[in-house]
């Protein structure tokens, strides 16, 4: 079962992470964007943290929800209302239980990541985010560990890829041979939640 | 790269308290990140309010007074402004008459403003968006995020903010400020990056002898890159490609506008380069505007954008507006 605490880890590890690749994502950003990607993520999941520490929310789909206003407040840009609905739909999905199991959340994310592909409006080969949560999602089903797997290679496979939605898409043929930076923040934050899983008693990574 | 900055977290709160620090006449609220009238709601007026990424500036802070917005919200350096700001930007203008959101294509922008009208109109705020999008150099297609929102966002945000001022209601306010954008184009090109604060060196190489065609303006490459060109070559590409996409039928409004490192002098020059195309094409201009008016920080380069108007848009163009940025007739 995954309790309140995991979520709240789940975070503060996203936070880390996204904290230590600041720079890296920026430079991503750079290429085919607009060099802001890192710092934006990171203004807000450390908002994120504070929040979470400040309101201590009670169940593992309240951790989330929160998360993702949070993030709909700070962040801004295209991956403020993606990121923070991502979070928020998955959490709202998971409902009011004190605890979940690995099943449940796999089906809750999922529903979180079509609501992201709603608002955005992208779909799987147009280089976003959805390019690491999709195969993400799916093998969240299985494990942990394979999702953070899937996610890396999905974030990797954006290289060759023309972008057809956000700012990259101005770039035309351009944006082929970069990696995206939305779909490398992804994959940072599944892989956050592998390692969380790892250092929890109990769970199966 | 140097800049007049203190460190670059703070630059965008650093400007808003210069901005109200110089105009007495605007509420400047640094910590919400709205910038409004201090007259506003002003009673029976549709309110006007747009926002986006800072590092545009005067847009759209230094648009907001008499005449034009009746409220701007600055987000971080090159990012939309979060829901939040829009939802206490409309609070604060809406008279009762509603609230238009004056909203330029980039995905964030489009998102985050959505989300606020969502939010705004659950707290009883009628809001009515304009998306502008007039840059020609994005193809319009499935296949991109769709034509970014450049120089046609000063006259969609003048003319528009004329007629909210004569009291005209949200659905017709609404309805001419798409008119305008419909009837604008805009062609961008750069002859140097742009540094953004937070990553402090160039966002793309431009090396010297080249220049970047068909530019956004937030440092994003632009389409295509070419051997430099005089300031006549560059009117030609980019007036030609502006018109073909246009087609005016009767006169226009000129916005010749500076991305930020561009001298006056060359922008003058550059402008009656514009004016000799159009003049050659047969294009009457009505009005010209030049200076820095939407801008890319420290890039180096220029846009053109033109507006087909008729008597209705020229009158709204020439009405009185007292603005930072913009003011005349009063």
């Amino acid at each position: 079962m995954l309790d309140t605490d995991f979520f709240r880890r789940w975070m503060t590890a996203a936070a880390a992470s996204v904290e230590r690749e600041a720079n890296d994502l920026t430079e991503l950003d750079s290429a085919i964007g607009d060099a802001d990607h890192g710092s934006n993520l990171q203004r807000g999941f450390s908002a994120v943290t504070e929040v979470l520490e400040k309101d201590a929310p009670a169940t593992p789909g309240a951790v989330l929800t929160l998360a993702g206003r949070q993030l709909i407040s700070t962040v801004g840009g295209a991956s403020g209302p993606l990121y923070g609905t991502l979070l928020r739909r998955t959490g709202k999905a998971l409902g009011d239980d004190d605890e979940v199991t690995q099943t449940q959340f796999a089906q809750a994310f999922a529903a979180g990541v079509a609501a992201v592909g709603q608002l955005g409006g992208a779909q799987a080969g147009d280089k976003t985010m959805l390019d690491a949560l999709l195969p993400a999602a799916e093998a969240l089903a299985t494990s942990f560990e394979g999702a953070a797997e899937a996610a890396r290679a999905g974030a990797v496979a954006t290289v060759p890829m023309q972008a057809r939605k956000g700012r990259a898409s101005y770039l035309g043929e351009r944006s082929i041979g970069h990696q995206d930076p939305g779909a490398t923040s992804a994959a940072l934050l599944v892989e956050a939640l592998a390692a969380t899983a790892t250092a929890t008693d109990g769970v199966d990574a | 790269m140097k800049m007049l900055i203190n460190v670059p977290e703070t630059v965008v709160a650093d400007a808003l308290r210069g901005i109200a620090a110089a105009h007495p006449e605007l509420t400047v609220d640094v910590e919400n990140r709205v910038v409004a009238r201090r007259d506003a709601p002003v009673a029976g007026k549709v309110g006007l309010v747009s926002g986006g990424g800072s590092g545009h500036e005067p847009l759209h802070a230094g648009f907001v007074g008499p005449g034009m917005l009746s409220a701007a919200c600055p987000g971080e350096v090159f990012t939309s402004p979060v829901p939040d700001q829009m939802v206490r930007a409309a609070a604060a203008v809406d008279s009762g008459a509603g609230v238009l959101f004056v909203v330029k294509n980039y995905t964030g922008d489009v998102l985050n403003f959505e989300m606020a009208a969502e939010l705004a109109e659950d707290e009883g705020v009628q809001v009515a968006q304009v998306v502008v999008d007039d840059d020609v150099a994005v193809s319009d297609s499935t296949f991109t995020a769709g034509r970014r929102g450049t120089g046609a966002t000063l006259f969609v945000e003048k003319i528009a903010g004329a007629l909210a001022d004569e009291g005209a209601p949200l659905d017709r306010v609404a309805a001419v400020a798409r008119q305008v954008n419909g009837a604008s184009r805009s062609f961008g090109v750069a002859l140097g990056a742009v540094t953004t604060p937070a990553k402090g060196s160039p966002t793309f190489d431009l090396p010297a002898g080249e220049l970047e065609l068909g530019i956004g303006i937030h440092g994003e490459p632009g389409r295509e890159r070419r051997p430099m060109m005089t300031s006549g070559e560059i009117a030609d590409f980019a007036v030609n490609a502006i018109l073909e996409d246009l087609r005016p039928t009767g006169p226009v409004l000129a916005l010749v506008n500076g991305m930020g490192a561009t001298p006056l002098l060359e922008l003058y020059g550059f402008n009656a380069e514009v004016h000799r195309v159009l003049s050659q094409r047969g294009v009457p201009v009505a009005r010209t505007l030049v200076g820095n008016y939407v801008t890319s920080l420290d890039m180096a380069g220029c846009s053109v954008t033109l507006c087909q108007v008729d008597e209705e848009l020229l009158r709204l163009w020439d009405a009185p507006v007292r603005t930072a940025a913009l003011r005349w007739g009063c």
